[in-house]
């Protein structure tokens, strides 16, 4: 559950405050599956990195799953980041030089999980997105479909109560890109809350959520299939 | 996070930038092998040095006759009186003495040396069969001069490896005879090079005994006792002992000379000890040298790598794991850097001990520790600077790119 109250971003650049969000105030129910839209620097991806923990608002409230974020120090964030968030990336942002395995492995090696407790894991969740024979690939050995799907892999094996995605399709050939959003559909299926962030509407579409943002406000909230 | 993945990380970064790790550690190497390569030329010449003086024995006195100082004019001792010589009979007196291991008389001289027609002048030793171990000396073929009374008089000499080529091309020399002055003597053995003994070159050389050396060259008189106290602990008291017991048999007069080389042996030490030390110390700035560089090249590793800075962040990795990831890596690089200087320093020690066999070549073992120590230091101080600029990165731009 996502629950954000009067949620301000403000930056200093140069003399001017610019308003990234404004008064944001939201609330995101377990499984629901949100689609965000906007043009550039509505204020979208702010939004997707202050609900990721990764930004922190200048003003408001920000409770996740009944936990309140606003005052807990850099530690206690990246240690909520690591159990309740997982993130994908338009650009895959996989490490180079890691097979698929061990990128999936990473967060549960920062989290100091044993060896064999992540070998499990792991091969788990590659398993659940098709790519056990990929496994030992480098990035650079495998296709932008099967990178993005590595890189959901690594956002789900901690098992996170929110996926937040960037753009993941936006990289990717169309056929692509399908089998990337039928994934994170079948996780979401399985009550995660998933949170797209798009310029597409054909993905946007897919949602049962749909968002529209403009100048750092949200300027459309509908629910239902279809819509926006 | 658990140290074997945090290791398994870092090289995993190093191994992915080779050319850059490969610099690094070249860098490092460079710094080390100076460290052992210097220290162990001064700690070499040192031992050296003090191995030249140590030849001649720690455990040593040198008996020599007449007095080097002067303490006022004792009573009965008028101007012009030589002072009295040693004899055989001084050195067997000294034999009585407690705590005294051996006592080896010396004669020295030099005659002409000859044998089926070749002759050569060459330095003749006249003494007895403890020379061997007093001055160290091995042997090459055969035996030394047998043991037995000091003065006996019996034809036998040891010859240097050099008189043994040039006397003996064709033949064996051993059991052979020789013609010294105008006796003949039997050849029953033939010095090692190995031995050391400043001031004499071993090669060059024909030992005979004492007694046959002293009719050799028509002489009572010896031109030193070499004693060899029980351990260096016994020193002061074999010198005491050894000037009494001659001013004993000589009427009341000290007029002989007793010499030691550990005052010498100090000093050197001392000097030598500096050498290495300062030799040490212009060696460690090019570690220091090489530690900059891992600063260098790890701040452009983190520019590098700011994105990925940004995904560990968003992974959940905390401020203290990146700042631990960087500097895993530059402790790992400057670690390998001093093992492979290492390597290489004792290498070039080998080489070096193989182009000047006599000089001990060899890194004293506080060198070494000090150059891995401060190599591994220099990893962390100048690696903690980019690891904590890495950790510093806020994740929003780091995932963008930007820094």
């Amino acid at each position: 559950m996502i629950e954000l109250e009067g949620i301000h971003r403000h930056f200093q650049v140069g003399d001017q405050l610019v308003r990234a969000l404004d008064d944001v105030s939201l609330r995101i129910g377990g499984g629901e599956y949100v689609s965000i839209m906007g043009p550039s620097g509505s204020g979208k991806s702010t939004l997707l990195n202050v609900i990721g923990l990764l930004d922190r608002p200048t003003g408001g409230r920000y409770v996740l799953d009944g936990r309140e974020t606003t005052s807990l120090d850099d530690d206690e964030l990246a240690g909520v980041r690591a159990h309740k968030i997982g993130f994908i990336f338009q650009s895959f942002h996989l490490v180079p030089r890691l097979t698929a395995f061990e990128n999936v492995e990473l967060p549960m090696v920062l989290a100091g999980q044993p060896p064999a407790e992540r070998r499990r894991r792991a091969e788990a969740v590659l398993g659940s997105l098709s790519l056990t024979d990929r496994a030992h690939h480098r990035p650079d050995q495998l296709s932008g479909g099967q990178r993005q799907r590595v890189a959901i892999a690594r956002a789900m094996v901690m098992r996170p109560t929110v996926l937040l995605a960037d753009e993941p399709t936006g990289n990717l050939d169309h056929a692509s890109g399908a089998e990337v959003l039928d994934a994170l559909e079948s996780l979401n299926d399985g009550g995660i809350i998933l949170l797209v962030v798009t310029h597409d509407d054909e993905v946007a579409a897919r949602s049962s959520r749909h968002i529209r943002m403009r100048d750092g406000r949200v300027v459309e909230d509908v629910h239902g299939r279809g819509g926006g | 996070m658990r140290a074997p993945d945090l290791l398994r990380l870092a090289a995993a970064s190093l191994f992915r930038a080779p050319l850059r790790s490969a610099m690094m550690l070249l860098a490092m190497a460079i710094g080390v092998a100076a460290v052992v390569v210097l220290t162990s030329l001064g700690e070499g010449a040192r031992r050296y040095v003090t191995g030249e003086f140590r030849a001649l024995g720690t455990d040593l006195l040198i008996v020599l006759p007449g007095r080097s100082e002067t303490t006022g004019v004792q009573p009965g001792l008028f101007a012009g009186e030589t002072p009295r010589d040693l004899t055989l009979d001084d050195a067997r007196a000294l034999l009585r003495i407690p705590d005294i291991e051996r006592i080896a008389p010396l004669v020295v001289g030099s005659a002409p040396v000859s044998s089926a027609g070749r002759s050569r002048e060459v330095p003749i030793i006249g003494t007895n069969s403890e020379f061997l171990a007093v001055r160290n000396l091995s042997m090459g073929q055969g035996a030394f001069l047998p043991p037995g009374d000091i003065d006996r008089d019996q034809a036998v000499c040891v010859i240097g490896s050099k008189v043994r080529s040039e006397l003996f091309p064709e033949r064996p020399a051993v059991g052979a005879s020789v013609r010294i002055g105008d006796r003949r003597f039997r050849v029953i053995g033939v010095l090692g090079d190995s031995g050391r003994a400043v001031g004499l070159d071993l090669q060059e050389l024909v030992i005979i005994p004492v007694g046959s050396a002293q009719q050799v060259f028509d002489t009572e008189s010896l031109f030193r006792i070499l004693v060899q106290a029980r351990d260096e602990d016994a020193m002061p008291r074999v010198r005491t002992a050894v000037l009494a017991a001659i001013k004993d048999r000589h009427q009341g007069e000290e007029d002989v000379t007793v010499i030691t080389q550990d005052a010498v042996l100090a000093t050197f030490e001392r000097i030598f000890t500096a050498l290495t030390l300062t030799l040490a110390g212009i060696a460690s700035i090019s570690l220091a040298v090489a530690g900059i560089l891992i600063m260098n090249v790890m701040l452009v590793a983190v520019s590098q790598r700011t994105a990925e800075v940004g995904l560990l962040k968003a992974l959940g990795a905390r401020g203290r794991q990146i700042t631990a990831l960087f500097l895993a890596e530059a402790v790992l690089l400057s670690l390998a850097g001093a093992l492979a200087g290492l390597l290489v320093g004792g290498a070039a020690n080998g080489l070096i001990g193989r182009m000047y066999p006599a000089l001990p070549v060899g890194a004293p073992a506080w060198a070494v520790v000090l150059a891995v120590a401060i190599a591994v230091a220099s990893g962390v101080v100048f690696g903690l600077m980019p690891a904590r600029r890495a950790a510093r990165l806020d994740p929003v731009a780091a995932l963008a790119g930007r820094r």
